[in-house]
């Protein structure tokens, strides 16, 4: 009994079922999970398969349909179910925290920070005064805002993401909790500000000694944070093991197939396309006699299919399975797929004249008055055939280029967008017919990007009117377009709401290509889906590509996804083309010391004691910093010159061209003295 | 349609609006006497097994003009929303469309439109144009026209920002094609509540005209020229005036309580 009243956690033979109309669905069936006081337990799985189910579970705070029908829930040694209310508000308050995904959302949006954080202290210690104050500004000092005093001042909105995520953070470890439940603490945040918030958490962990459940759909983040493993999938627990048994020597198919469909750090897409995992995650409730992964399992057997297995002990780690001495050899997916994608010719970047030319386009958006440049003076090719990958932080003005370059705005005066050599009207509505084709996207949330009302056959069809098709072509090549995009022909007639997120990102990209274009502008299109979908994604897109011979500028912030599929790599910060090359030689070296900090911030690029970290938030769009943009943060600012000014973007022979003071032999010398 | 039908607020306002509809379809073959046949021997005949509802200052059977009279009401109410509507909705979406300059004109004459009592902007109308059904109808659209343009406005700003529509100026689509394709399914329930909820008041409103004069005109029989003309005597002869008044709320009530229902389904 000693023993469980030292956990932090216990979920005993949980079961977790929702009231959906008269039915009950199950969302989580026999969860057994033990948190150590002090340690780190990463729930990992895709969406849908029970991870917030159970992190709302550990507070009792299921929705109103929802209910613990079977098992024991234990925080410090007591029952969360047999608790009074006056006591369970006493465990919420002294005893649990929980931190969510949206910072923004956790935050009053009325009220300062410092008065919101007071509450804290006001609640669960009964302080009062300039006490509280003091604690406030001393808990903001240790979550590493320079500027405690200010930002007690401030509203929420007045902050940027990371911030207020720090805050959310600040104010859970006020009460010095036995527990704290992270949701998916980083998803919302960019590369450089979520290593940061993951830094800033491992090390207030040892801290405080807080045992913490980190619930995340990221394998990589789960890989860096935590101490212990379990990988949900359906609403049940497949594996559990310690980090290094999970991700060195996994023991079930799903775990397995999750960690092969991640783009691994350096992979490229000439050494074949990436893995998936085929099928559907069961619906939520579905009940099925065998193992819950039987249909999408390489290793499965009839075994597997009449009966589901159990928990079995492999000495100190679990696995749901029949066979986990085979599941390091589950048959590879993408054999087939090599055979029938041919790796896109690589950068056909001749002398040649670029098919497309951007020619220093700025995007100045008016702000009560102040002007608020998104981008600036951006030039850019990009040649039939090839993927110009564009990185950088939200507000970067990635999604201004790319609203420039297919016409949903215009640029400022002065800025250019050729096409075959040909002078492009700046709005689509002016451009011709032929160019319209030609350019088209791929938006980041499908939800937003189909409409609705409309069912999939429409929403293509609307697009294939670009190609002025007779009727029976029409349906012909409609037909030929959801094949290509592998889409059942049955879903024709459905609405998209009836679809997956994989099958309406499948949907936007077989409208996309309706019309034959030859430049798509892709942006972030895997960013909302799951990793296995996002890898099966990955594959369409190269496979359209090697078959239509199309060109995309491919936006995204996973630098892993961007090195897989791009030939060349573009780098903005703050509106400003920082740096553009071909992949190799920007992940190579020498780099800009931003695109440098970005793929240090890359987990699995570096062991973590070499990580770069950015001090300080990006600045503001409104108030840019003069001189090179990037001196605020830069770890290789050289002095008085970057803060004055402006480098120029200065290309070597090879396409490679870079905008820092520093010449690319010294950044080589110095960046290679940091990674030996 | 399941939760249409365990809606009980829904199923009650239908089945009063029904039988309305019946009685302005089917009014003149189902009043037992004829109401606009006067006996002037028996005029403020208070109610009796011969005048259910008694009879009015020309001896008129009161039972049959409320029934009759539910007629002109619910052909002209209805016809003003619907005009109201369809003008509002093509509105609501241009405005909500294009914003900018035509979003801040026009939402600043609607707020001015509103500041004025509806009554009296329609009473300037059919002073201008002269009073007839057709009229009527036509002022009570124009005046309601703001009021949902304004709904639709709101609803259409949050669709404007969504990728389809992107999506649609990326591949060329005209504004036009925009509007009335891509986006107006996905506001049109929220136009349909509106128009529910508008009908009610029509209802109220062309009530209202009738009886200061200018909405029905005599001699059909209406709700609001009979409360007109009787409720001098309401004292001694309440009949002449109660019968059409609770007429006039019943048919109010029942179409709220079919747009409360609709607002639910809608919002599930």
């Amino acid at each position: 009994m000693s023993a469980q009243a030292s956990d932090a956690l216990r979920f005993e033979h949980v079961d977790v079922m929702y009231r959906v109309g008269a039915h009950e669905r199950r969302a989580l069936s026999d969860l057994n999970v033990v948190i150590r006081t002090g340690r780190t337990y990463g729930l990992v799985g895709e969406s849908g398969c029970g991870k917030s189910t159970a992190a709302l579970a550990a507070v009792r705070y299921l929705a109103r349909n929802g209910r613990v029908s079977a098992g024991r829930i234990l925080v410090q040694g007591r029952d969360l179910m047999a608790l009074s209310p006056l006591e369970l508000r006493q465990v919420r308050r002294h005893s649990v925290s929980m931190v969510y995904q949206d910072p923004a959302r956790a935050l009053n949006p009325s009220l300062r920070i410092g008065r919101q954080m007071a509450e804290v202290f006001e609640v669960s210690e009964g302080l009062k005064g300039s006490a509280v104050q003091e604690r406030v500004a001393a808990m903001l000092t240790r979550v590493q805002i320079a500027n405690p005093r200010r930002v007690m001042g401030n509203y929420p909105h007045e902050l940027s993401g990371g911030m207020q995520q720090r805050i959310v953070i600040a104010m859970a470890l006020s009460k010095h909790p036995a527990l704290l439940i992270l949701d998916e603490p980083t998803t919302g945040l960019d590369a450089t500000v979520e290593a940061e918030v993951l830094d800033l958490i491992a090390r207030l962990r040892d801290e405080f000694n807080t045992s913490i459940l980190f619930i995340s759909h990221s394998l990589s983040v789960i890989n860096r944070m935590c101490d212990h493993v379990g990988v949900l999938y359906a609403g049940e627990l497949v594996e559990e093991g310690s980090n290094a048994e999970i991700f060195g020597d996994p023991r079930h198919p799903y775990t397995v197939a999750l960690l092969r469909c991640l783009p691994r750090f350096g992979r490229r897409k000439t050494q074949g396309p990436l893995e998936t995992i085929p099928g559907f995650l069961p619906a939520i409730g579905s009940s099925t006699r065998g193992c819950v992964f039987v249909e999408r399992c390489g290793n499965a057997t009839d075994h597997c299919r009449a009966q589901a297995p159990p928990a079995i002990d492999l000495g100190g780690r679990l696995t749901r399975c029949f066979y986990p001495e085979r599941a390091p050899d589950l048959p590879h997916t993408a054999e087939d797929a090599i055979v029938r994608t041919t790796p896109a010719a690589t950068a056909p970047q001749g002398p040649g004249a670029p098919l497309l030319r951007a020619h220093n386009l700025s995007k100045t958006y008016r702000l009560g008055g102040r002007a608020l440049r998104a981008l600036h003076e951006v030039s850019l090719e990009l040649w039939a055939g090839e993927t110009l990958g564009l990185v950088g932080e939200s507000g970067s003005g990635k999604s201004s280029l790319a609203s420039l370059l297919v016409g949903l705005s215009a640029p400022d005066a002065g800025g250019e967008v050729d096409l075959d050599g040909e002078r492009v009207q700046p709005l689509a509505g002016e451009r011709t017919q032929a160019q319209r084709k030609a350019l088209q996207m791929v938006f980041q949330n499908p939800g937003s990007a189909l409409n609705r009302s409309q069912t999939v056959r429409t929403l293509i069809q609307r697009s294939l009117r670009l190609l002025a098709l007779p009727q029976p072509q029409r349906e012909q090549r409609l037909r030929q377009l959801a094949a290509a995009v592998r889409l059942p022909e049955q879903h024709l007639r459905d609405k998209p709401k009836r679809l997956s997120g994989g099958q309406q990102q499948r949907v936007s990209i077989a409208r996309a290509f309706a019309g034959a274009p030859r430049i798509v502008v892709c942006d972030e299109p895997t960013s909302a889906l799951d990793v296995s979908v996002q890898s099966a994604i990955l594959n369409l897109l190269l496979e359209l590509q090697a078959g239509q011979q199309v060109s995309y500028l491919f936006i995204s912030h996973d630098l892993n996804v961007v090195n897989f599929l791009a030939d060349r790599i573009a780098v903005l910060y703050l509106g400003r083309l920082m740096e553009i090359g071909p992949t190799e030689a920007i992940f190579t070296g020498p780099q800009h010391p931003y695109t440098e900090a970005l793929l240090s911030a890359n987990p699995g690029a570096h062991a973590h004691d070499e990580r770069i970290r950015l001090q300080g938030d990006l600045p503001g769009a409104l108030d840019l910093p003069g001189g090179c943009v990037f001196h605020t943060r830069c770890p290789r600012k050289i002095g008085r010159i970057c803060e004055e000014r402006e480098p120029a973007l200065l290309a070597d022979g090879d396409g490679h061209a870079m905008r820092c003071h520093i010449p690319p032999a010294e950044l080589a010398r110095l960046q290679s003295g940091r990674d030996s | 349609m399941r939760a249409a039908l365990r809606s009980r607020p829904l199923l009650a306002g239908a089945a009063i609006l029904l039988f309305w509809i019946a009685c302005a379809l089917f009014g003149s073959r189902m009043t037992p006497l004829d109401p606009y046949a006067d006996d002037l021997l028996a005029t403020l005949a208070a109610p009796s097994s011969a005048h259910w509802f008694g009879t009015d200052q020309l001896g008129r059977d009161v039972f049959s003009r409320v029934i009759v009279g539910a007629r002109d009401i619910l052909i002209v109410a209805p016809l003003a929303t619907a005009l109201g509507t369809l003008l509002g909705t093509a509105l609501g979406l241009a405005v909500g469309y294009f914003r900018g300059a035509l979003d801040t004109i026009v939402s600043r004459v609607i707020e001015a439109l509103q500041a004025l009592p509806l009554v009296i902007v329609a009473l300037m109308g059919l002073a201008a144009i002269g009073t007839s059904n057709f009229t009527v109808v036509l002022v009570i659209g124009f005046v309601f026209t703001p009021l949902i343009a304004r709904t639709v406005r709101s609803a259409t700003l949050s669709e404007v920002d969504l990728d389809y529509v992107a999506a649609a100026r990326v591949r060329g689509d005209s504004a036009f094609a925009i509007m009335f394709v891509e986006i107006l399914p996905n506001v049109l329930p929220v136009a349909i509540v509106e128009m529910t909820v508008r009908l009610g008041y029509a209802i109220f409103f062309v009530a209202t005209l009738s009886f200061i004069g200018f909405g029905i005109q005599p001699p059909s029989a209406d709700w609001g020229i009979a409360i007109a003309e009787n409720y001098s005597l309401i004292g001694s002869y309440w009949w002449t005036v109660l019968f059409d008044a609770g007429a006039t709320a019943s048919l109010i009530i029942a179409v709220n309580l079919v747009a409360d229902g609709l607002q639910h389904l809608a919002e599930q």
